[in-house]
């Protein structure tokens, strides 16, 4: 920090030493600041942005500082109101209600960005950055989840296709499932593990599957605690229960199963897409999530977004809203795709037929179309009740309706506290 | 200037401890009393690390002790300091002893003990986290089951998964326990063992009476040494359980994490802050209690 503070103190004093020797003649460049966490493939996709963004911008200059992920949300909220740091702020979706109660972050300009235009241009679950009459906050990539299958197993078990509906997938499950002389599993059908992406599997989408809906009230009120829901509870915990084609944190971690080739199947997020790829000897195909039984499709997205912080005014806010739009263009979004490998967050720039074609990305971006984001008062709380639930059901017999009542209460509570301010 | 000519030697001595003093006291008031203080504030207040911060009284607390997570990892937190100082310090005592009475190579074998102290406890905790895997990757599970026994549940079951993570606590800590004790053995003089093998006194009676009584300023501090370090167990429980920090269903998280997730997960700070007041308080009166019980009488 104090290094940083130093440093900006040192290309200030630079600064003004130039504009003076410069005289008072052209204008002066403005500086605006970017802030996002650190990881490698962001901060390498950011400055290429920004070099485009500067080469198409003479006159703007955009300074990127990156901090480790556990203290990112500490340093915004001090600098912020302290007149210091970014003018444009990376945030996760979740944060935006805290975000904008703290007044860290303001709506982004109705004539630049009108409501309408965004949902027009956006995917729809990017509607949950608008509060009131102005979106806040727009992202330049979405993950989603989908079907990771290891094309080995497949083809040893004599399956052609990957599974297109929850009855497949159990029977498929059951074909790559391996065991040993005791009983013991030694590959997995399909990996589970609520703590990794199976809560959201479940939440949006095979509650919606089995005809519920996860949450009501904009998700301030649980609403899993009803037949769909136990359906969908019911079916994920067969899944081990009755057709033992899996075993909860089989090999410590669901993606550690699949890497060494122990699983047949995985449903995990398009952040995996760059882990799997560099696994020497694994070879693994894409496809959508599996549909419901009446053939509904639904999945779970989730993303980072970009803010313009209150701390901008004046030219710097201009500069701020134009770095903005450059970030939600086709253009960056295309080249976010290539370098970090999450997916764009406007059809324009997903939907092109290469894009839809391709043999990874695909199955994820055709699964953006009926995407929903769950709004998190409190993800990792939320998150603990489910896995609670099952660990309740696996560990301790807990009857199946009476664990997911319970789950429902728990969740419910997090959510009362979180919305009660 | 002429103030402090004026001084006697005695009194300039003092002026020159303290200014040398000022340094160390300065660094402790803006390091450690004044975020100590800042947080006992904080307890009383709502706070998301964002935004400013609401006093709410005495709500974060009644909160705290009728929650009854709260008072699963307060009880966890217990048995990690009842069942893991005993056992450290009874296993490595009796190491010691043995140890000290070793000639053949005598350096070798202590350096093997004190090697899991000089390690990483991010990577011991991997290790024997893996260690405890069941069958396809587990090492203790694929030795019973190659004998035909049944695996055994170790991380993933409500009653073995705290004395699991517990062993490899008491495990890293046992080399720098095995060498303070042999300090403390050394320091014994040789002439008590020597009067009393002229007395023909048994080994246990030794044992007893002149090697554990001279030990025990030793034995003091490591139990207070060990004490605190148990309830303030994380590393362990936390790279052992990270996909479910403290799981199964808390059955093994202690204070220290609950902490760490009200406020870095939870982003409630003011909640978070109580807790550790909780915390300071509890590893106070213990500390307090144990050097009460343990002081020379």
């Amino acid at each position: 920090m104090k290094l940083n503070r130093l440093r900006t103190f040192m290309l200030g004093a630079a600064t003004a030493a130039m504009t003076m020797a410069a005289g008072a003649g052209g204008a002066s460049a403005v500086e605006i600041e970017y802030w996002q966490y650190f990881f490698e493939a962001r901060v390498d996709a950011m400055d290429k942005l920004i070099e485009n963004f500067e080469a198409a911008n003479p006159d703007i200059t955009v300074k990127m500082t990156h901090f480790p992920y556990d203290s990112y949300r500490t340093k915004v909220a001090a600098a912020i109101p302290a007149g210091q740091g970014p003018d444009v702020v990376q945030l996760f979706y979740g944060w935006l209600n805290d975000y904008v109660e703290a007044e860290l972050i303001q709506p982004l300009p109705a004539d630049t960005f009108p409501p309408e235009k965004i949902e027009e241009e956006f995917f729809p679950m990017v509607k949950a950055m608008r509060m009131g009459d102005s979106y806040w906050a727009l992202p330049t990539a979405v993950r989603s989840l989908a079907l990771f299958y290891n094309e080995r197993m497949f083809e040893e078990a004599g399956i052609e296709n990957p599974p297109a509906n929850l009855d497949e997938l159990v029977e498929t499950a059951k074909k790559l499932t391996k065991k040993d002389g005791a009983g013991n599993l030694t590959a997995v059908g399909l990996t589970t593990g609520m703590t990794a992406q199976d809560h959201h599997w479940i939440r949006e989408v095979l509650i919606r599957q089995f005809g519920g809906e996860p949450y009501l009230d904009d998700y301030k009120k649980v609403n899993y605690n009803n037949e769909a829901g136990l359906k969908a509870f019911g079916f994920y915990n067969d899944l081990q229960a009755k057709h033992g084609v899996t075993k909860a944190a089989f090999m410590d971690e669901p993606q550690a199963a699949f890497k060494a080739g122990r699983a047949g199947m995985h449903i995990d997020g398009s952040f995996r897409i760059g882990a799997l790829e560099s696994v020497r000897g694994l070879k693994w195909g894409v496809a959508e999530l599996p549909a419901g039984p009446d053939g509904t499709k639904s999945n779970y997205s989730s993303y980072w977004v970009n803010a313009i912080t209150s701390k901008a005014e004046g030219e710097k806010f201009d500069a701020a809203v134009k770095f903005m739009e450059y970030l939600t263009s086709d253009e960056a979004m295309q080249i976010w795709l290539e370098t970090v490998g999450e997916l764009p967050a406007k059809p324009s720039a997903a939907m092109t037929d290469e894009n839809i074609n391709h043999p990874v990305y695909g199955p994820f971006i055709k699964g953006l179309e009926y995407a929903k984001t769950t709004v998190f008062a409190n993800e990792s709380a939320q998150r603990q009740a489910m896995v609670d639930m099952m660990q309740r059901i696996e560990l301790q017999g807990q009857a199946l309706e009476e664990s997911v009542a319970q789950a429902a209460e728990e969740e419910q509570k997090v959510l009362d506290e979180y919305y009660k301010k | 200037m002429r103030f402090y000519n004026n001084l006697t030697i005695s009194q300039k001595q003092i002026v020159w401890a303290w200014i040398f003093l000022a340094l160390p006291v300065l660094f402790y008031v803006v390091i450690r009393f004044y975020p100590t203080a800042n947080a006992f504030v904080l307890s009383f207040q709502e706070w998301n690390l964002l935004g400013d911060r609401k006093y709410v009284g005495l709500e974060n607390y009644a909160k705290l002790f009728s929650d009854p997570v709260f008072w699963k990892v307060f009880k966890n937190t217990f048995l990690y300091l009842i069942l893991g100082t005993p056992i450290s310090l009874v296993l490595s005592f009796i190491i010691a002893y043995h140890l000290d009475k070793v000639r053949f190579m005598h350096g070798t074998i202590r350096a093997l003990y004190f090697l899991p102290f000089m390690t990483s406890a991010v990577a011991m905790a991997w290790v024997w986290r893996w260690f405890y895997q069941p069958v396809p990757i587990g090492v203790f599970n694929n030795f019973l089951a190659s004998f035909g026994i049944s695996q055994i549940e170790f991380l993933s079951s409500t009653t073995n998964a705290l004395p699991s993570v517990l062993a490899c606590a008491v495990w890293a800590g046992l080399g720098f326990q095995v060498i303070i004790f042999m300090a403390g053995l050394r320091a014994i003089p040789q002439s008590y063992y020597e009067a009393a093998r002229i007395d023909g006194v048994s080994t246990w009676t030794v044992l007893s009476e002149i090697t554990i009584p001279l030990l025990k300023p030793t034995i003091v501090f490591l139990v207070v040494f060990s004490s605190i370090g148990f309830l303030r167990i994380f590393d362990q429980v936390f790279n052992m359980t990270t996909n479910n920090p403290g799981g199964p269903l808390n059955s093994t998280k202690p204070l220290v994490l609950l902490i760490y997730d009200t406020a870095f997960n939870g982003f409630n700070m003011g909640y978070a802050a109580a807790q550790t007041v909780v915390l300071f308080t509890i590893l106070l009166v213990v500390s307090l209690i144990q050097l009460r019980l343990l002081k020379d009488s």
